[in-house]
């Protein structure tokens, strides 16, 4: 494993932001900022316009980090996993269980969360206990 | 205006989630490690983003949501169902199974795709069929239950 330090201010300040955009965009268009949503609408349109706004969204997303470098002059830190069959499988875990359970760490976690909705509250307890279990079992178990 | 304010909002998520350092899956599995606690190699900072986040968007929200209409659509489109069904939990457990194994949930897969590290550049195509798949599945098993619904 890599260990990381604990780094509360800039996790905080990064928090504040992604709460901002999700605020931007609830009150320029009315949506929740789930991204897992987002993607999917992306994938399988039902309105036109709406799944082209989200498309816009996804291409911020991805043109973030080259904003962040030009910015800051500083590079983003990243230990990805490595590129194998347990990536894929994570992978189509992610995507399958955020559309069947309706939301991610983003829309149930961030969104719902403020709402105070109960099946956002469920959903985030639930995905912590299995990504908790799992983290024990693969680093403490296995 | 929509879609200026679409992809405003995309850059400061994406942003957010940079400098709050969740790009790095690193950090997301070393908070997930609690039992790392006595050796002291956790690392916390997760829990800040999400409280920093879900703080702010409730304060936001309230002072949005008791406008009557957001300003470039006609009304707010919010989830209506309110239903702990089956669905939402197994989806949530499978959910958590996967981002623990790879430490990547889709904001951060998706803005660190930018960055080209083979793994993950793996993972989101396969994200993106696991997202497909579960809405064919959900779709089926609708029609299923709408078919038995009907009368004959």
């Amino acid at each position: 494993m890599v260990e990381t330090a604990f780094t509360p201010w800039s996790a905080l300040a990064g928090g504040v932001l992604i709460g901002l955009s999700a605020v931007v965009l609830m009150a320029t268009v009315g949506r929740i900022a789930g991204i897992s949503g987002t993607l999917l609408r992306v994938l399988m349109p039902t309105d036109r316009r709406e799944s082209l706004g989200r498309l816009v969204f996804v291409v911020g997303l991805i043109a973030a980090p080259a904003i962040w470098m030009a910015v800051t002059g500083t590079t983003i830190a990243q230990s990805p996993p490595d590129a194998g069959s347990l990536v894929v499988i994570a992978g189509l875990l992610v995507g399958f269980g955020a559309v069947l359970g309706n939301g991610c760490t983003s829309g149930h976690g961030v969104c719902g969360l403020a709402r105070l909705s109960p099946r956002s509250a469920v959903a985030v307890g639930v995905f912590m206990a299995t990504a908790l279990a799992t983290v024990a079992i693969a680093r403490h178990v296995i | 205006m929509a879609f200026l304010a679409y992809g405003v909002a995309g850059v400061m998520f994406g942003l957010g989630l940079i400098l709050a350092g969740m790009t790095d899956p690193a950090k997301v599995l070393n908070f997930l490690d609690v039992l790392a606690i006595p050796a002291g190699t956790w690392d916390p900072s997760l829990a800040l983003v999400l409280g920093g986040a879900t703080g702010t968007t409730l304060v936001g929200y309230r002072l949005v949501l008791a406008r009557t209409a957001p300003l470039f659509a006609p009304r707010f489109d919010l989830p209506g169902t309110q239903k702990l069904d089956a669905r939402l939990i197994i989806g949530s457990g499978l959910f958590g199974i996967g981002w623990a194994l790879a430490g990547l949930c889709p904001g951060p897969a998706i803005v660190g795709m930018a960055l080209g590290a083979p793994g993950v550049l793996l993972f989101v195509p396969a994200m993106l069929v696991g997202m497909v798949a579960a809405r064919l599945t959900t779709n089926a098993l609708d029609r299923r239950v709408q078919r038995t619904l009907k009368p004959a």
